[in-house]
This record gives structure tokens, C-alpha cells and sequence, in this order.
């Protein structure tokens, strides 16, 4: 004890020691980050989860200074935006990292979530980290939804009177619940102040909280890698996994590398197309909300089209809803879904990557159709698709106990 | 090799994103490319005038500030004065229209809209395909109809500089006796003051403007983007470089 003490002494100044001995700042450091091992062969993939981190905190930062010019009043809302494009000096480049940022959120989760299916990360022991991954997913859903009336725009209006009416199809309740959401009997400033007061203080803390549970949780059992192997399983004698390299600073140098990759793109975006034709912005939304004209066509933002697209392949109203809410939901429980004996795609039989490649096609074309006017070829398509979509997680438990897998070597596949 | 081969499908799928820009929406109508250069100042300037001089008496731009557009545009506070300024005082006001909303509602049937925006909204196709699509239909109460916008209460204000025209339609019935009309062409009925080609110069300057106005700081946030995109690269070589040397004991 007194030896350890000795140790952790030496590399102290007075400062960090009266701290250490009030709080485990030092101890916490090398949990988290200089003594946290990761496998040494992670890929490209998995820089999808710091990238997260980055655009919440572009998120979070941007959010804070529109807060501080924006209005929450149906009067005042459009005409806050525009001043804040307009006359609060840097206020475009803030309102279009925010409104780029909230697309490559999803962009970066669904790279996220597809990396976890790639490798098996949501195997056990993951399976907690996953479901509160999947939390989050929900959370982000729920403040995207909120973000968008807020510009009070045509699109943000008309949108927001689609989503929320879909609970109406909820038998009983569901006209009430309607109700519930809106706080009045059509989307109203009280609407609009209630979505202000979610998007800016409760999702925000909710997915804040979520985050750190998610990070806890992954450091308590490990990062997963591309082999799908345990490198705790190989340690050396000072007990340091072989093939683990620490957090920092050897993956966050890699890391940095992808942030600035990601940051091209994401200034590409903000500063040569920050609308991109109508997807991350959409035109009608540059109109007022006018609750007098509906838009020629409603499609909600590119990031929730192909649970749209499902909604809108089933002719009755509950049950769109219904399977809307599943395809949502679905993927909780691919922990429990997959029976595959190995976790990465790298030593999983045909039948395996089959699925994933129809499910990658599936859920792409989904999202293209969810954008699409519901015209008889395209609800026939988002038919085929939305079964293909059910059968990827459905079948799964066959499918994936079915498949023939490779040996799965002892230590990670490494070259330079 | 294999991180070459990420690299590049990492590059395939934003270049995926970055050409689905191609698929903005449409309109029903065929729609002339508008053909507008935002960088061209001396068009901002026409569009600015004739803006001013045709469109200001009814439709404001009430997010516009006139000193906004004087530095864009390379004005002086002078020269928008006596230039653009006819119903404001002081150059940080906005451009409001010298109609009052409720008679113009009353005259007719809707306020003319706000065009701060209409060119983001709406397009920069629609709205020149619009400034040019009027044509004379007797039973509108305005005397004219429009092709893009069937039914519109805007009368043809830009008449004498583009004259009157006719649509030309021709009606097919089907086989299941529903009836499909084709536009195929319009026809000068009245020449105005301008040929055919000015008059289209007149619109796109016009439109170019309103392009402008839409999002007044597009030229600022490309010249920016370029250098923020430059310092990213060199950034980029750096921590390449720093991950090389923190990684070389790695085997």
C-alpha cells in the first residue's frame, strides 16, 4: 500500500496529489484514457464512436449560442432564425454547423450502429452497452424531431403535424395522447414551446447521461475489434492485454486522423452546400409555417424516411403504426437475435454477410422511397422492402445459427 | 492496400451524399435552367435595380437590409440612396413593400408574399420560369394566367418591357377518356419595349438578386470554406505524421 502510494507520489506535483487525495482525478485518467487498452488493429470503422462525441459537442456548442438569439414564439421564431443568418455576426456558420450537425449525427451513428453488426458488438459481454446505445439512437431521434419545428417553417410545421397525428392511430388513447404531445388540439406556439424546452434541456441532458453510461459500461468489458476477439484473454506478464495499444495517446492519434478526415467533409458540407439540394435543409422549410397551405409534398427529414417508408407501405392506419414502431425497435434485440457462435463478419459464413448485404440495400432504398411522393410503384417497392427489412431480424435466429463459420484465430490480424 | 481500399469507399459514400444534391424537387412543369452567375456583381446590381423599380412596389423583403446589400454589392450609402432607397430613411432598414398588407390582401385576394426567401424556397428555375410565364387568359380577373403557377393573383406587371404572349396548348384524350393538356410554346401577341433575349437578361439579373437576398453571405461562406478546407489538409499531413511516430514501436 504504502509502496503504491510511493509510486503514484513520484509523478505527482503538490497540486495533482491534494486532488488525487480528494478526488480519483489521476485514477480516473488512467482507467479512462492513458491505461484503457484497445486492440491494436482497429480499422476505420471504429472511429464512428469518437466522431459521435464530436458532433454532439459541435451540437451542444452551436446549440448554446443559437439559444442565445433564437425566439420560441410561433410569432418569432422564423423571423429569429433569419436574423440570426442574417444580422448576429458569425450566426450562419453557427445555425449551419447545427443544421449540418444534426444529419451527420445520424450519418455517424448509423456508421456506428452498422460497425456494431459488421463485428458483433452488441455480443456478449456487450449487450448492455448495445441497449443503451439504442437508447440513445431513441433519444437522438426524439431531439432531432424536436430540433426541426423549431425554424418554424413550412416543413418544420407540416412534418411535425404528420409524426405527431400518427398516435392517433393508437386505439383509445391514442386521440388524447395526440393531444398530450401537441398541448393543444392543432401544433401551436404551445407546441413549439414545449419542443424548445425538450430539445434544449431534457433530450440534451438525457443523451448527455445516456453517452456516459454508454462509455462506463464500454470500458468496464472492453472495446470489441475486428477479429471479434477478447484481447483480455492474452495478457502479458505485467498484465496488459498483447495485443491491447492504450487510448491515449495511440488511439487518439488515429482518432484525430478521422476527426480531421471527418471534419473536410463536414466543412464541405457547411460552407459549399449547406442545404444539400433540400436534403439537409429542406426548401419548403425556407417558407413560413402557414397552417392555411399544406406543402405539395411532406417527407420528413432524410434520417427518419425509411421507418416513413414502412409507415407508409401499410394500407391500415394502426398497423402502419405498428410496424412503424417495430422497425424502430427491432434492432434491441439483436443481441438475442444472433446466434452465431463468432462475433466479426471476418469469420461468419455466407449466409451471414448475404443478409447484411441485402439489409444495407434494404435500408438505403427505404430511405430513398421515404423521400419519394407515395406513387403505386413506390408503395409496391417500400412493400418488397419493408418485408426484407422484417426478415433481416426475424429469420436471424435461423439463419445466423445455420451459418457455417471459419476458425477464429487466438490473437488479432495486425499489419503495419 | 486494404486502407487504400477503405479510404476510397469512405470517399465513395460522401461523394454518394454529395450527388444526391442532384435530386432536388421539381415541379410539375418543365423548367428552363435560370443560368444565374452569383458572382457576377454588375448583374446583382441590375437585379438590384430592377427589383426596386418592379417588384418593391408590392412585395417586401423584409429580412433585407439595405447597407447588407450596399456591401455585397459594392455600393456606397450614397448611391444606395439614390438608387434603390424610394420608401426608406436610413440604410440599415429593411426593404418593405409601399403597399400596406391588408389592402393588398383586399385587392387581390392575397398579400403578395415576402421574397427574402422565395428563391431558396421556391428555386431559382421556378421563379424566372415564373417572371416569364405569363400569358393571356380572358377569364382571369387579372387578364393573364401563369404556366408555372396556374391561377396566380400577380398580374403581369413586367408587361411593357416583355409584351403580351399566348400559351399554346393542345389537348389529347385518352383512351379512357381523360383528357392530358401539353404546353407547347407561347406566341407573341403584343411586342414590348425589349426583344425576347433582353427581356430574359432582365429576368435572370432579376432572379440572380433574389438568389442573392435568399442567403446573402453565399459568396463569404465559399471564400471562407476554401481556407478552412486548405488548413484541414495541412492539418491532415500533420497528424499523419503524428500517428506514424507514436505507432512506429506497434508491431
Amino acid at each position: 500500500m504504502a509502496r503504491i502510494e510511493a509510486e503514484v507520489g513520484k509523478s505527482q506535483n503538490g497540486l495533482m496529489k491534494w486532488i488525487d487525495d480528494r478526488f480519483p482525478l489521476t485514477k480516473t485518467m488512467k482507467h479512462h484514457v492513458t491505461e484503457y487498452y484497445a486492440s491494436k488493429n482497429f480499422n476505420w470503422w471504429f472511429v464512428f464512436g469518437v466522431l459521435a462525441m464530436v458532433v454532439l459537442v459541435i451540437q451542444l456548442v452551436t446549440g448554446i449560442f443559437l439559444t442565445m438569439n433564437y425566439k420560441p414564439a410561433a410569432a418569432e421564431a422564423f423571423a429569429s432564425v433569419e436574423y440570426i443568418m442574417r444580422d448576429v455576426e458569425w450566426g450562419w456558420l453557427i445555425r449551419y454547423m447545427h443544421s449540418t450537425g444534426a444529419s451527420f449525427f445520424f450519418i455517424v451513428v448509423y456508421l456506428h450502429m452498422f460497425r456494431a453488426m459488421l463485428y458483433g458488438s452488441y455480443k456478449k459481454p456487450r449487450e448492455l452497452i448495445w441497449l443503451i446505445g439504442m437508447m440513445i439512437f431513441f433519444v437522438l431521434m426524439a431531439e432531432g424531431f424536436a430540433g426541426y419545428l423549431l425554424p418554424w417553417g413550412q416543413m418544420s410545421y407540416w412534418g411535425a403535424q404528420v409524426i405527431i397525428s400518427l398516435f392517433g392511430a393508437i386505439p383509445v388513447v391514442g386521440d388524447g395522447l395526440v393531444e398530450f404531445i401537441r398541448g393543444d388540439y392543432s401544433i401551436s406556439d404551445i407546441t413549439l414551446n414545449r419542443f424548445f424546452a425538450l430539445h434544449v434541456i431534457v433530450l440534451p441532458l438525457a443523451l448527455i447521461g445516456l453517452i456516459f453510461v454508454h462509455i462506463v459500461a464500454l470500458h468496464e468489458v472492453g472495446s470489441n475489434n475486428p477479429d471479434g476477439i477478447e484481447i483480455k484473454k492474452n495478457k502479458g506478464p505485467d498484465g496488459i492485454p498483447l495485443d491491447g495499444v492504450p487510448f491515449h495517446p495511440h488511439h487518439t492519434s488515429k482518432d484525430l486522423i478521422g476527426i480531421i478526415v471527418f471534419l473536410m467533409i463536414f466543412s464541405a458540407v457547411v460552407f459549399f452546400a449547406p442545404d444539400m439540394g433540400g436534403m439537409f435543409l429542406e426548401h419548403a422549410n425556407f417558407e413560413p409555417a402557414n397552417l392555411t397551405a399544406t406543402p405539395e409534398h411532406i417527407a420528413p427529414v432524410w434520417y427518419y424516411t425509411p421507418y416513413y417508408a414502412i409507415l407508409r407501405a401499410v394500407p391500415d392506419k394502426l398497423w402502419g403504426f405498428i410496424l412503424f414502431g417495430l422497425s424502430v425497435l427491432l434492432p434491441v434485440f439483436l443481441p438475442w437475435l444472433d446466434r452465431c457462435r463468432v462475433r466479426s463478419i471476418r469469420y461468419r459464413g455466407w449466409m451471414y454477410k448475404t443478409a447484411l448485404s441485402i439489409f444495407v440495400v434494404t435500408f438505403l432504398t427505404l430511405g430513398w422511397l421515404g423521400l419519394q411522393p407515395a406513387t403505386e410503384t413506390y408503395v409496391l417497392l417500400a412493400r418488397i422492402f419493408s418485408v426484407l427489412y422484417f426478415a433481416f431480424f426475424l429469420l436471424m435466429p435461423f439463419y445466423t445459427a445455420a451459418d457455417k463459420t471459419k476458425p477464429v484465430p487466438d490473437r488479432v490480424v495486425y499489419h503495419d | 492496400m486494404t486502407k487504400c481500399k477503405k479510404i476510397a469507399s469512405l470517399m465513395t459514400l460522401s461523394a454518394c451524399l454529395f450527388a444526391s444534391q442532384a435530386m432536388a424537387a421539381g415541379g410539375s412543369v418543365h423548367l428552363e435552367p435560370a443560368e444565374i452567375d452569383p458572382d457576377n456583381v454588375s448583374s446583382l446590381q441590375r437585379g438590384a435595380r430592377n427589383f426596386m423599380n418592379y417588384c418593391s412596389g408590392c412585395h417586401s423583403a423584409q429580412y433585407v437590409r439595405f447597407n447588407t446589400i450596399g456591401k455585397s454589392l459594392g455600393l456606397s450609402e450614397e448611391q444606395l440612396v439614390d438608387n434603390l432607397m424610394f420608401n426608406a430613411d436610413k440604410t440599415f432598414e429593411t426593404i418593405k413593400s409601399s403597399m400596406p398588407p391588408a389592402d393588398a390582401a383586399r385587392w387581390y385576394g392575397k398579400a403578395p408574399p415576402d421574397m427574402s426567401l422565395m428563391a431558396r424556397a421556391k428555386g431559382t428555375d421556378y421563379v424566372y420560369n415564373f417572371l416569364k410565364g405569363f400569358y393571356v387568359s380572358p377569364e382571369s380577373p387579372t387578364g393573364v394566367d401563369n404556366l408555372v403557377l396556374a391561377g396566380t393573383s400577380m398580374p403581369h406587371v413586367l408587361w411593357e418591357l416583355q409584351g403580351f404572349q399566348a400559351a399554346n396548348f393542345e389537348h389529347h384524350e385518352n383512351e379512357d377518356g381523360s383528357v392530358t393538356t401539353t404546353f407547347e410554346g407561347f406566341e407573341q401577341l403584343s411586342p414590348g419595349s425589349m426583344d425576347a433575349e433582353d427581356y430574359d437578361d432582365f429576368v435572370r439579373d432579376t432572379v440572380n438578386f433574389l438568389a442573392y437576398i435568399a442567403e446573402p453571405i453565399r459568396s463569404d461562406r465559399r471564400k471562407l470554406g476554401v481556407w478552412v478546407i486548405m488548413f484541414l489538409i495541412f492539418f491532415f499531413i500533420l497528424s499523419v505524421q503524428l500517428k506514424k511516430q507514436i505507432w512506429k514501436d506497434v508491431k
